[in-house]
């Protein structure tokens, strides 16, 4: 145990010192309100999860250069759940019971995030999750804060629909919960639009496949049929480089058959040569390349908190930036960092966002947010070709014949008077927090 | 389908192009000037108009213009609204750039291939004709026509007929459309089989019946190609298990040890190419012949270190040599993670390895993947040659089929091992440099591997190199038979099932190794 707490001190220590050089160090413990930053150090996701928690550092010490939350300074808790699913909820856990956070800034995966539901549940303890994600969930404790399906896949379909005329559909993705349950919901959509079945084709691939001729033969063959067609991808992490380059190897171009993604960001173009890759889409509700000043403002913070020139910012950093600030708020507002009475604050809470427009929290949790589409350009960066205004988040997807009649509501408007993350409109009843 | 050769040409026009100084207002033509506030507006529609007016007036002045829209490089100055083609990235605060998306880059292309359908280079027309095949109006048949007369170069004058025959198609003459039915026939351009699939519907029921004739003989002939197709992607998948477990064939099939390392070692070789390609960023198309004989020495090196200092103690102690390997695997791992980064490194192409070789319109073999088998097929060879054919094969033969008796005929056999050990290591380096070419180059590179690598050794028979060269290309090849067919996932699955029942049936794989030495 006295091993165990050493070495948890190490390692905050080192990480504050990392992050923060040696200025606010010297804060006695107790007059601090802790925060928890829950992402992946090493390991698989640690690509994509160390900047998150590089944000969330970042964000603490500006708040606590301001004067802090409540005339406390703000103490970042960092723990390194290893890209291990089962250590996520062990490592919450710690955070909750022993350093006792106010709140959890977290995970990445949609696995992860179910492992540590039940642990933020039982605890009662709340959870901030910034990453696009399938949807079908809303918990009392956990506030999500990226992109609902209809806040970032079906926009990207109506739009190649509308500006694309693309009537041809290939639903491509990594074989696991986000890409099945997307793509059932856009398969659910596209249906509904009139779309024939013959004309929308799916393919999963394991994590970090990496041989795509045959599946790229197949989709050049699919879009040589005469219609319009275009590829809508929730392939994650780096399996999409080879995907990509393979496109290219076979002529296929963005003219041809658009591939519109959803897991390619600012972030993950930083390592690989984008030429292959232009004039592919991809949709999100941010992109580094909007002009603004907010968001101008927030790139210099990054670029000067990195110190290194290159460094690029992209759409959950925006979806931390915008929960630690609502958080901020709803503890001013509370003035008290207990669990309940915050997230009854937070519902209503209203923060600029990073594109000029204004994020709402819901009663179901989830944020109002604009959806832009880019097409990659040469330098790594997307120009956005389309933007909607502020859409409401929508927890349970309205396309899917077992969750069309499910709302969620955390203040009760409309589920019948009794908070609830999944009330059936039809028979009237709350099934509980544990309806998967 | 974009040949490298045009491309090298469209660049050498963009150039051009960019060489140009950007002209001034009062340069600017009549339809520029009237252009210009469209292009203010900020929409595609806008834009799409802009461009209409621009194409309309013929004029080859405005070519220059279009292509840089084309080419993301047409800029509008915010005050006066002048129209300035940039010559790089760095425009000043008072330009705009004018944003594309692809239809209306699609929409251009069209635009600016019917203009430069008299271009005096033949690639470019080329480009054009082939840009119009399926857009071609019954106005602008007659312009063609016109062309096709003076037209010199045998390729043009192919694409421009085959886009007359395609807008004959709809002619309202029923023997116009039989004509150009027949002239179709055997065509494997997908928009021929797309406009006939609609003509078998066709009124008349002679039409419709040729049609579906043509029909009948292209589809045969691409369903043939598909086949080839599949083949060319299982052999090329076969190189590349082939080229991952040759070096494991001779650490493990021929010393009999197992090296869990040995992805870690193909890792080596594929950071290699990353090394060298930042040591000479001018000469990238010249990297990979400098990376192979650099990551066989790294790997290589690599190898003789590891035998010396932990295998040699483990000779004849399988779980012990299995758990130390596993151990060097993961220290390998950490070390490229903290010496280069725990990210996955960019590794370019070399531009000869870009794009893919048409046959004709349904099939194209990418020359990466073509490049790849020739350079397993070579390997092999080289391998194959080394193990017969030289004094350290002999060696390495004698030692592997009997210690005893080959240390008794003078071979030091501690140096022997710690040479062929080193060689199957530069060989997986090697196959590093072709996976770098391939997929992503970062610290799990090699455990994505290192279990093909046994399947294809074990499959093949160990201790025999010729039953990893078919092993590893048939095993290719049913995996790719069977992916359209099962899916990735699926198809992978099934493969292993086979390979667990094979192994039950045979457990010394296809070729096993027969005679004395075979009984240890």
């Amino acid at each position: 145990m006295f091993l165990k707490n050493v070495f948890k001190q190490t390692l905050l220590v080192m990480s504050m010192a990392a992050a923060l050089g040696t200025s606010s160090l010297a804060m006695a413990a107790d007059d601090t309100i802790k925060v928890g930053v829950l992402h992946s150090l090493s390991g698989t996701m640690a690509i994509s999860e160390t900047t998150l928690k590089d944000t969330m550092l970042m964000l603490i010490d500006e708040q606590n250069k301001k004067g802090g939350v409540l005339g406390k300074q703000l103490e970042a808790v960092v723990v390194d759940p290893a890209s291990n699913w089962p250590l996520f909820a062990e490592k919450a856990r710690d955070l909750i019971e022993k350093d006792k956070v106010a709140a959890t800034f977290g995970c990445w995966t949609s696995v992860s995030r179910k492992s540590v539901l039940p642990v933020f549940e039982e605890k009662n303890s709340l959870l901030f999750y910034p990453v696009q994600y399938e949807g079908e969930e809303s918990s009392k404790n956990v506030f999500y804060t990226g992109a609902a399906p209809n806040q970032q896949a079906i926009p990207a379909v109506d739009y190649l629909m509308k500006e694309g005329e693309v009537k041809r559909w290939v639903l491509a993705g990594t074989d696991y919960v986000y890409p099945r349950t997307t793509n059932k919901i856009l398969e659910a959509y596209l249906k509904s639009k009139g779309v024939d079945e013959k004309d929308i084709m799916i393919n999963y691939t394991p994590f970090g496949h990496s041989d795509w001729q045959s599946i790229v033969a197949d989709i050049k063959k699919f879009g040589g049929e005469g219609k319009k067609t275009a590829v809508v991808s929730t392939i994650n992490g780096d399996a999409n480089v080879p995907f990509y380059k393979e496109l290219g190897n076979q002529g296929i171009s963005a003219e041809d058959i658009p591939v519109v993604a959803f897991s390619v960001g600012e972030e993950e173009l930083s390592g690989i040569d984008t030429k292959p890759l232009v004039g592919h889409l991809a949709a999100w509700n941010y992109f580094m390349s909007v002009e603004n000043d907010g968001n101008k403002e927030f790139i210099k913070k990054w670029k000067e908190y990195t110190k290194n020139d290159k460094r690029v910012t992209n759409d959950p950093m925006e979806a931390h930036v915008i929960g630690f600030n609502m958080w901020v708020k709803a503890v001013e507002q509370a003035k008290t960092t207990d669990t309940d009475k915050v997230a009854e604050a937070m519902i209503g809470q209203e923060v600029p966002n990073l594109t000029g427009g204004t994020a709402k929290m819901l009663p179901n949790h989830h944020l109002t947010k604009p959806v832009l589409i880019g097409e990659i350009q040469e330098n790594g960066q997307f120009e956005v070709v389309s933007k909607t205004p502020e859409v409401p988040g929508d927890a349970w997807s309205d396309f899917l014949p077992d969750s069309k009649n499910i709302v969620a509501d955390w203040t009760g408007k409309e589920t019948d008077g009794k908070p609830c993350g999944n009330f059936n409109t039809e028979t009237k009843k709350c099934s509980g927090q544990k309806y998967e | 389908m974009l040949k490298t050769t045009d491309f090298t040409r469209l660049l050498l026009l963009s150039v051009l192009l960019w060489l140009c100084p950007p002209l001034q207002a009062e340069q600017q033509s009549a339809t520029l000037t009237q252009a210009a506030p469209l292009f203010q507006e900020a929409s595609f529609d806008k834009t799409r108009e802009a461009v209409d007016l621009l194409a309309a007036s013929g004029d080859p002045e405005v070519v220059p213009y279009l292509q840089a829209l084309l080419d993301g490089k047409l800029y509008q100055d915010k005050a006066q609204g002048t129209l300035v083609i940039a010559k790089d990235g760095n425009t000043g605060d008072e330009l705009r750039k004018i944003p594309t998306n692809n239809s209306l880059r699609k929409y251009l292309r069209g635009a600016v291939g019917q203009l430069s359908l008299s271009h005096p280079d033949a690639a470019v027309r080329l480009k054009s004709a082939n840009g119009l095949l399926e857009t071609v109006t019954p106005e602008m048949a007659t312009q063609l026509r016109g062309l096709l007369e003076k037209e010199t170069d045998s390729a043009v004058k192919e694409a421009l007929s085959l886009g007359l025959a395609m807008a004959d198609l709809n002619a309202a003459d029923k023997a116009v459309r039989l004509t150009a039915i027949e002239s179709l026939a055997g065509n494997l351009h997908p928009g021929v089989r797309n406009r006939l699939t609609t003509m078998t519907t066709d009124s008349d029921a002679e039409v419709a019946k040729a049609a579906q004739e043509a029909l009948r003989s292209i589809e045969d002939t691409a369903a043939l190609y598909g086949h080839v197709e599949t083949l060319f992607f299982g052999l090329s998948l076969g190189s590349v298990l082939v080229l991952a477990a040759i070096g494991l064939a001779i650490t493990f099939g021929v010393m009999g040890v197992i090296n869990m390392a040995h992805g870690e070692l193909i890792m080596l070789g594929a950071y290699t190419t990353y090394i060298v390609q930042q040591l000479m960023p001018n000469f990238i198309d010249y990297s990979l012949f400098v990376a192979v004989p650099a990551a066989f020495i790294v790997s290589g090196a690599m190898g003789i270190l590891i035998e010396r200092t932990v295998i040699r103690h483990l000779y004849g102690r399988p779980l012990e040599t299995l758990l130390a390997t596993f151990g060097i695997s993961l220290i390998l791992q950490q070390l490229v993670r903290t010496v280069i980064s725990p990210q996955n490194v960019p590794v370019s192409n070399p531009s000869w390895m870009s794009g893919s070789l048409e046959i004709n319109s349904v099939l194209s073999l990418t020359y990466n993947r073509l490049y790849i088998v020739l350079f397993c097929l070579m390997v092999f060879a080289l391998l194959y040659f080394v193990l017969r054919k030289t004094n350290l094969g002999l060696q390495v033969r004698a030692v592997s089929q009997n210690r005893a008796m080959a240390r008794a005929m003078g071979v030091r056999s501690a140096r022997v091992d710690a040479l062929t050990f080193g060689l199957g290591s530069g060989i997986a380096g090697v196959a590093g440099v072709a996976l770098s070419q391939l997929t992503n180059v970062g610290p799990n590179l090699g455990q994505a591997y290192i279990i093909d690598s046994f399947m294809v050794v074990v499959f093949g028979g160990v201790g025999n190199l010729w039953g990893t060269l078919v092993a590893g290309l048939s095993l290719g090849v049913v995996n790719k038979v069977l992916e359209p067919w099962a899916g990735a996932v699926l198809a992978k699955i099934l493969v292993l099932v086979f390979i667990i029942l094979f192994i039950q049936k045979r457990p010394r794989g296809l070729f096993p190794q027969k005679g004395r030495a075979a009984g240890d």
